[in-house]
């Protein structure tokens, strides 16, 4: 089967770290990654414990198909109470930590207290043990990478950690592994840094087993040649990337722009994916180099760029002028709409100190959005910001605030707060474009509403991965409904909702949902596992997940008060575009949701509910 | 009548000279379809994938019949996705 059946716990405060065996009832129920780790972090710990106490959780976790040939099985999320919004995290990643794990023998990594000086977690095969870390604490992401490589002398290691950010308490600090890909959301790196865990690398020479070999590979070869074939994940995604989409939204009239005060970007084209792949600077060469993969994927949507080498944010550091990660749709909306800032060059370095720091792009852009529309309006003054003009479409403040926030310096210490802190702080609250106390990302719910339900009922607070509608609403998968009516809405939400639970618990990639329908996924993990996992059962852990979360989020204090959106979006109509004189529905479509979900009116599940998911 | 066709992604390399960041305005006879237009700059029917006027949906079923209005803009992409 796709498991080891081994999960380490590691007790940072004591120190130990000590083996135990995967509660395979509880994979049954929840099956892996996500649904098992928060089923876990909701048995063992009391969700109203502060997020950046030692009280908190944290456990990384594999999928069962994390580490197998299935394409894309390559994930892992990290689950804890997010230190961003206190409520139940879970940040997914790809790159090859993942696999990396699985293969040296484990499916999971818990972890418990706080170490009482720096420490990285050390894994080779079953050899895990704390070591010190304290060479390392103040350094990059990219530099501990390097540095744990070169002390174990073994350049095949997988390293997770966090940079400057994660360790100074920025509040949407993210995890990053493999260089450049992130465990990026609600603040994991956080709490990763208050527990004085700089990093864990991971060395594994063991495979992965699965239930039915035979069946496995026919399955997995079937969804293999369903992606090569499906126009969008066969040639789309590997040639433009998620940043194709910067002018299908721009053109719908839901790109979030300077703060969400408008919904078109009169500059977009300079930050698309259109601008990425022209020829540019000096050498003629494109700012997009080529495409990567994660491990095990047959999709590889990942971007790897350059900044310009005469740019003024390199110039004069060599450092920089290597290829790396980015910019993909959401971090190039964050750091550039959502500010006004046009200069490629500019986006492509502050991604790369995102990275290199373990900063959320897109927390970050979306709190400098706020921070820029205080800025303007005078609330915001040069003595705050210590003489760094905060204007929209200022490149310069964008790439100086990245540093600044990413070393808890002057005026990046208050953008280290994340956007609804700051706004609190400064008497603006209406200004910050958060659900429970997460920046949303990169769609305008007056022109995609679908977007504003999925937005404001994200367990894991603003989020568009948790029921990616914009599928449906402007790209036609799997089938074409109206952006801009609400009409629907509910039962597409809730449908995209249950079903990504599953999938974000199965070790596979939510963009393989592009070409596979569950009738894809299922047989893949039907082979991978004993038992019968038919699309009827995935998709009632789905809905057993997603309930589960909200329990958690209901029980550490949030209410159907916190399943709302920002005043600008429910009051202020959409200037532009298509969705012109629209505000979000919400209202239109929430009661209908929470009937849906078999919840009361106050977003509460009954005990049918709950008992019919045995919760 | 005017209009404004933008073409994206791997459709970019059909625009006319004379096109910069994948627009260009477009002079085409009155009560001209989305399937006229594309027809005359040889755009792949099969790949125009996502068509908007003005932002909103055009299904490609409808592009020889959809006439198009004076200040119109017509946007197409070939089968793309992201997230």
């Amino acid at each position: 089967m796709g498991w080891t059946g081994q999960v380490m716990r590691v007790n940072l405060t004591e120190g130990t770290c000590t083996p135990e065996a995967l509660n395979m009832e509880w994979a049954g129920e929840y099956l892996g990654q996500r649904g098992l780790a928060s089923k876990y972090l909701c048995e063992e710990m009391d969700p109203r414990i502060d997020p950046l106490s030692p009280d908190n959780m944290m456990i990384f976790a594999t999928g069962p198909l994390t580490g197998t040939c299935a394409s894309t099985g390559g994930r892992f999320s990290v689950i804890t109470k997010g230190a961003l919004t206190g409520a139940i995290a879970c940040s997914n990643s790809g790159g090859y930590w993942g696999a990396e794990l699985k293969f040296a023998g484990w499916d999971m990594i818990i972890l418990e207290g706080k170490a009482s000086s720096p420490v990285y977690l050390c894994i080779i095969d079953d050899k895990v043990e704390l070591l010190d870390a304290s060479d390392i604490w103040g350094k990059s992401v990219w530099d501990t990478d390097a540095w744990i490589k070169t002390r174990h002398q073994d350049p095949q290691m997988h390293i997770s950690a966090i940079g400057i950010a994660g360790e100074n308490g920025v509040l949407y600090a993210g995890i990053v592994n493999d260089l450049h890909r992130a465990a990026g959301r609600s603040g994991v790196g956080a709490v990763m840094g208050s527990k004085n865990l700089k990093a864990i690398a991971v060395r594994g020479t063991g495979g992965v087993k699965v239930d039915d070999f035979l069946a496995f590979m026919t399955a997995t070869t079937a969804a293999k040649k369903v992606l090569a074939g499906n126009a969008v994940t066969g040639e789309g995604l590997p040639t433009y990337g998620t940043q194709v989409l910067m002018n299908i939204i721009n053109e719908s009239g839901a790109l979030p722009t300077r703060n969400n005060r408008d919904v078109q970007f009169e500059d977009v084209h300079d930050i698309s994916a259109e601008a990425m792949a022209a020829p540019s600077g000096k050498d003629g060469k494109p700012n997009l180099q080529t495409n990567q993969a994660c491990f095990s994927c047959t999709i590889a949507c990942g971007r790897i760029s350059k900044v310009n080498e005469e740019h003024y944010t390199v110039q004069n550091k060599p450092e920089y002028w290597h290829a790396s990660g980015g910019l993909e749709y959401e971090a190039a909306w964050a750091l550039g709409a959502a500010v006004g800032v046009k200069d490629l060059d500019a986006l492509t370095y502050a991604n790369f100190i995102c990275n290199e720091q373990g900063i959320d792009p897109i927390s970050f852009g979306s709190t400098l959005a706020a921070a820029m529309e205080m800025y303007e309006d005078g609330v915001i003054t040069d003595k705050e910001t210590g003489g760094l003009a905060l204007e929209f479409g200022s490149a310069q403040a964008l790439t100086t605030a990245v540093e600044l926030t990413g070393k808890a310096e002057g005026f990046g210490k208050e953008l280290g707060m994340g956007s609804k802190r700051l706004c609190d702080k400064y008497g603006r609250p209406e200004l910050s474009m958060t659900v429970k106390g997460q920046e949303f990302p990169a769609y305008d719910p007056r022109g995609i509403q679908g977007m504003g339900l999925g937005y404001a009922t994200a367990n894991r607070g603003g989020c568009h991965l948790r029921s990616y509608t914009v599928a449906s609403e402007i790209l036609g998968i799997p089938e074409k409904t109206d952006p801009l009516v609400t009409d629907g809405k509910p039962g597409l939400v809730k449908a995209f909702q249950d079903a990504t639970a599953a999938v974000d618990s199965s070790g596979l990639c939510i963009f393989t949902t592009f070409a596979w329908t569950m009738e894809d996924i299922a047989p893949q993990i039907d082979a991978d596992l004993p038992g019968d996992w038919s699309v009827d059962r995935l998709l009632e852990v789905g809905e057993r997940i997603w309930n589960l979360e909200r329990q958690f989020n209901l029980q550490a204090g949030f209410t159907a008060k916190d399943d709302t959106l920002p005043k600008r979006l429910l009051n202020d109509a959409a200037k532009t575009g298509p969705a012109k004189g629209l505000v979000a529905g919400l209202d239109k479509m929430l009661p209908e949701y929470y009937e849906l979900r078999g919840w009361t009116k106050e977003g509460v599940p009954t005990s049918e509910t709950l008992s019919r998911l045995a919760l | 009548m005017n209009i404004t066709l933008k073409l994206f992604a791997s459709l970019g390399t059909f625009l006319p000279p004379g096109a910069a960041r994948n627009a260009i305005e477009l002079d085409v006879k009155n009560g001209a379809t989305i399937g006229d237009v594309l027809t005359q700059h040889c755009v792949p029917r099969e790949i125009c994938h996502l068509i908007l006027v003005n932002g909103i949906f055009a299904p490609p079923a409808i592009a020889d019949s959809k006439q198009l209005i004076e200040g119109d803009t017509l946007a197409v992409w070939p089968p793309v996705a992201g997230g």
